[in-house]
């Protein structure tokens, strides 16, 4: 999502409704697709959903135009997405790494060479609950800036916009939760590559 | 597979560049010591190799992934922009 899209911002904050009508048309897409992976949750997700998009609108009059609209809307989608999270119980807001800052980024462990799984497997229906159960691993810090960056494809700069933070912490929390995620899914595919290395010998 | 592991130095200092060097973003000097390192080391190519792989499959996950209509509906009434909806 980006402003390629060229919405008429003086008629958003003017309470256009016809105007805003298309901004929740082409944005709320890949909002509720973030919502989802941060929430891993469709209930939680079209909940937070709704109220990301009404505190939008009570906030576009005071929309101050620093950032794009689009890494507004997700700032404001991701702290929706932050604040559902504290409302659970402690135990599953508690990721293992909660926004560990630090520059020593764990070693890998798993070294399963996943790559050579056909395409077909990787992304098969039980592939993709894996992809998405790995996500659910990571703390919300660190699931926020890989889902704004990898899946959302903003840049460093637009993600430590959304989320306010510098463009160092982005970078090490985003080499962080990809790391996590390859320790993930190595490990999750291990015996199939092994079993592989099998029928191949 | 050689009996180079992640806990010796030359791995865990290179670990620090690995996203800039998928994301291509990486500095000449550090992606020739990189590269240099990938040729000796085939744990750290099955790390990079795998590590890639894991952004890729998330990129491919995403696209296919789309708003449920009724989702979009409710939305659309929860706003009061009902009169907006336009066929899906």
């Amino acid at each position: 999502m980006n402003d390629r899209l060229n919405f008429d911002i003086a008629a958003l904050k003017a309470g256009d409704r016809s105007e805003f009508a298309r901004l929740v048309e082409e944005t709320s897409p890949k909002i509720y697709r973030l919502l989802l992976k941060m929430l891993g949750d469709e209930a939680d997700a079209e909940d937070a959903l709704q109220d990301a998009y009404l505190k939008a609108l009570r906030s576009l009059p005071n929309f101050e135009e620093r950032s794009s609209l689009s890494t507004w809307l997700y700032r404001i989608a991701v702290n929706e997405a932050l604040m559902q999270i504290r409302k659970r119980k402690p135990q599953v807001a508690l990721g293992e790494d909660n926004g560990d800052d630090s520059e020593d980024v764990p070693a890998p462990v798993e070294l399963a060479d996943f790559c050579c799984l056909p395409e077909s497997e990787l992304m098969s229906g039980e592939g993709k609950q894996q992809l998405n159960r790995a996500v659910q691993t990571l703390s919300p810090p660190l699931r926020a800036v890989f889902l704004l960056r990898d899946v959302e494809d903003l840049s460093v700069r637009e993600t430590a916009d959304a989320l306010g933070v510098s463009e160092q912490v982005v970078k090490t929390r985003l080499l962080r939760a990809r790391l996590k995620l390859r320790d993930e899914l190595s490990a999750y595919w291990s015996e199939r590559v092994a079993a592989q290395k099998v029928e191949g010998e | 597979m050689d009996e180079h592991t992640h806990e010796h130095g030359h791995c865990r200092d290179l670990l620090g560049s690995l996203s800039d060097y998928v994301d291509g973003t990486l500095g000449e000097l550090l992606c020739a010591e990189l590269e240099e390192h990938l040729r000796g080391c085939s744990n750290c190519r099955v790390v990079v190799d795998t590590l890639r792989k894991t952004v890729e499959l998330y990129h491919m996950e995403a696209e296919k992934e789309a708003l449920p209509p009724t989702v979009r509906e409710r939305l659309f009434s929860k706003l009061d922009l009902e009169d907006y909806l336009k066929s899906g």
